[in-house]
């Protein structure tokens, strides 16, 4: 028996918990969602919550395995939800069928968001600390910016572009694809749960792989000591460049899902509270911890919905909770306490072995 | 003329967060902890300096003091509930706590005088001078301002280098643990530096309100960040990099609202800050820490 769980968790322990997670959530969700005892609240709130966990595990591989704080990853998810729009709108004609539309729009977003990732990391890398964060502020807050002030229309004769004053005029036919501060409008809600969930699981297959590689070990190296990391040879600025890139490809396709999952959709969305959001999902769940921020999101994101019942002091609410949490974690006497009781336990499992 | 016109309208708007910036400046420099709360204390003291005249039709000093008085305790009380418990915590830890903070506040004042938004009455008019044959239009709030903002640069400055608790102060952000063995009270000194940072925000957000006279309780956000910027433009933990930055962060601003576009001047004023930080990496006049071995 000890034998098969080592075979089976094995190296990769943490990543088959977040698979089995994963699949048995998916599976539970959709015998209660056959069975009608889901209420439609919860159904609506499915395609988001799977985006915010996927940019959650994202962010948590900037934060938690590279080690550097990222402020604007809503700014991401912000490229990819516009790119999935124009990407899904322009191939209606062309492509009938819904998820093989959604695959490539999620597929192009990513691509873009990759690219962005690529461009900002030039002059975040160079820096640390708190200087890279308020640069990756600052660059969450360009994006909003620009795309608050796009206008990109859509028809027979191509695209239709104009910035910071509206003077698109389309043929018949023709599409608004950004509407400046009003953003997208009458989008086809083409995400499903199931394609969420599945790149989920592709998300965590990549960001496992990538931790376990060469690159992913050196990031770690980097995090834990610069200067040792260098001196035997790795490349700083390469691999944590990879990293970053990596997180925002994935936080754009993560935010194609969520764009193509609602039928308006206005840039001021994703702006510097919504980074903080995600920010707040990756450090409860635990830095670099996949599984727990797995968990995290899932509450934090319904929680302000559990909480409905409270009407207007539900944010109250969710900030003592979020303040309470914090002080309690961190507490030197609660934190013994609960190791005490985990040693005990792993004692008692360890004699059982024998 | 138009120039010079914007000019000063950026320096008193740069003046504000300048001040603004000051609170952060300080309470990094000695807790190493972004405050992310501190733009939702200056709601918090532009709210009470509106009741304070238009309920209780207080004088406007005294209604500027006492908004002082209000969110100094505040700041204080904060810095006890919240973020003493987490001093030896990670920074990102305290970093999601003074998130929970400025949550907490902006919902309660949402709770307390509702999310619509009141327009601030008129505390101080002083009307406008003229100069060069009425050409130049310059409002004189703007003027006292930037002249406000000049004072609490300098007399923070020689309460710094001056005073025992200055250097109490100066011990602390350097090394704690030695300040304490040097007889500093550690809590007592974060205490009075929140406590400064907090009656700062006050201040400013009197002088915020009395240039765009309006009140809700999202108001701290966007000044927060950018006053967040200004400090990290100056160099965070640099007193005079936080006036410094706070200045050219709103002169800034002003100018690319004037001569390239209204809706994109927080864009420019951001991509400036990338190309600065990339060529000072610890901003206007931040001190290069070099790494030991």
């Amino acid at each position: 028996m000890a034998k098969l769980k080592t075979a089976f968790l094995g190296k990769n322990r943490n990543c088959h918990l977040c698979l089995g997670l994963v699949i048995i959530a998916y599976i539970v969700i959709e015998v209660l969602m056959y069975t009608g005892s889901l209420k439609s609240l919860f159904i609506n709130l499915l395609v988001p919550v799977t985006s915010y966990i996927i940019v959650a595990l994202a962010l948590n591989l900037v934060v938690g395995i590279s080690g550097e704080l990222s402020l604007g990853h809503a700014g991401f998810m912000s490229i990819g939800a516009f790119t999935g729009v124009i990407v899904s709108n322009v191939m209606a004609t062309m492509i009938s069928n819904d998820i093989l539309r959604l695959v490539i729009s999620i597929i192009v977003g990513a691509i873009v968001a990759a690219f962005f990732g690529f461009l900002i990391s030039i002059p975040v890398l160079k820096l640390q600390g708190d200087y890279l964060a308020i640069v990756t502020l600052a660059f969450g807050q360009i994006i909003k910016s620009l795309i608050n002030n796009t206008f990109l229309g859509f028809d027979s004769n191509g695209f239709h572009f104009s910035f910071i004053t509206n003077t698109v005029t389309l043929g018949t036919g023709g599409k608004m694809l950004i509407n400046g501060p009003i953003g997208a409008t009458a989008t086809d809600r083409i995400s499903t749960f199931t394609v969420g969930v599945i790149l989920l699981i592709i998300t965590i297959l990549i960001i496992f792989h990538f931790i376990n590689s060469k690159y992913g070990r050196s990031v770690m190296a980097t995090r834990d000591d610069r200067i040792a990391a260098q001196s035997v040879g790795i490349n700083v600025v390469k691999t944590k460049t990879i990293a970053f890139v990596l997180s925002a490809g994935i936080a754009g396709a993560a935010g194609v899902l969520y764009g193509l999952n609602f039928s308006t959709l206005v840039p001021a969305r994703f702006d510097f509270n919504q980074s903080i959001l995600i920010l707040v999902y990756v450090v409860l769940g635990g830095l670099g911890n996949m599984f727990g921020t797995i968990i995290s999101t899932f509450i934090l994101v319904l929680l302000p919905e559990l909480l409905r019942f409270l009407a207007d002091y539900r944010m109250l609410i969710y900030a003592i909770v979020l303040i309470v949490i914090m002080i309690v974690t961190n507490n030197p006497t609660i934190n013994q306490f609960i190791k005490k009781i985990f040693r005990r336990k792993k004692a008692e499992g360890e004699l059982n072995n024998d | 003329m138009d120039f010079l016109s914007f000019l000063i309208t950026g320096l008193g708007l740069g003046s504000v967060y300048a001040i603004i910036a000051l609170g952060y400046t300080m309470v990094y420099g000695i807790a190493k902890m972004l405050n992310f709360a501190h733009g939702d204390v200056i709601m918090i003291g532009a709210y009470v300096a509106f009741f304070a005249v238009g309920k209780f039709n207080m004088p406007s000093l005294v209604a500027v003091l006492f908004s002082v008085l209000v969110c100094t305790l505040l700041g204080v009380l904060i810095e006890r509930l919240a973020y003493k418990p987490l001093r030896d915590a990670s920074t990102l830890s305290v970093l999601i706590t003074a998130i929970g903070v400025s949550y907490f506040l902006q919902n309660a004042a949402q709770i307390l005088w509702g999310s619509d938004t009141k327009i601030f009455p008129t505390m101080f008019d002083f009307g406008n001078i003229s100069l060069f044959n009425g050409q130049l239009q310059i409002s004189l709030l703007t003027l006292i301002t930037i002249l406000v903002c000049i004072v609490i640069m300098v007399v923070l400055t020689l309460f710094i280098n001056k005073t025992k608790t200055g250097k109490a102060m100066r011990a602390c952000s350097e090394d704690k643990a030695t300040a304490q063995l040097m007889g500093i009270n550690v809590d007592t000194t974060i205490s009075i530096t929140f406590a400064i940072g907090s009656g700062l925000a006050a201040i400013a957000s009197v002088l915020l309100c009395s240039t765009y006279p309006a009140v809700n309780p999202t108001l701290g956000s966007m000044p927060g960040i950018k006053a967040f910027t200004a400090a990290v433009f100056g160099g965070i933990g640099s007193i005079p990099g936080a006036f410094i930055g706070g200045l050219l962060l709103g002169v800034l601003e002003t100018l690319a609202k004037a001569y390239i576009s209204s809706q994109m001047s927080d864009a420019i004023v951001f991509l400036v800050l990338i190309i600065v930080l990339l060529i000072k990496p610890t901003g206007l006049l931040g001190k290069k820490i070099s790494e030991k071995v």
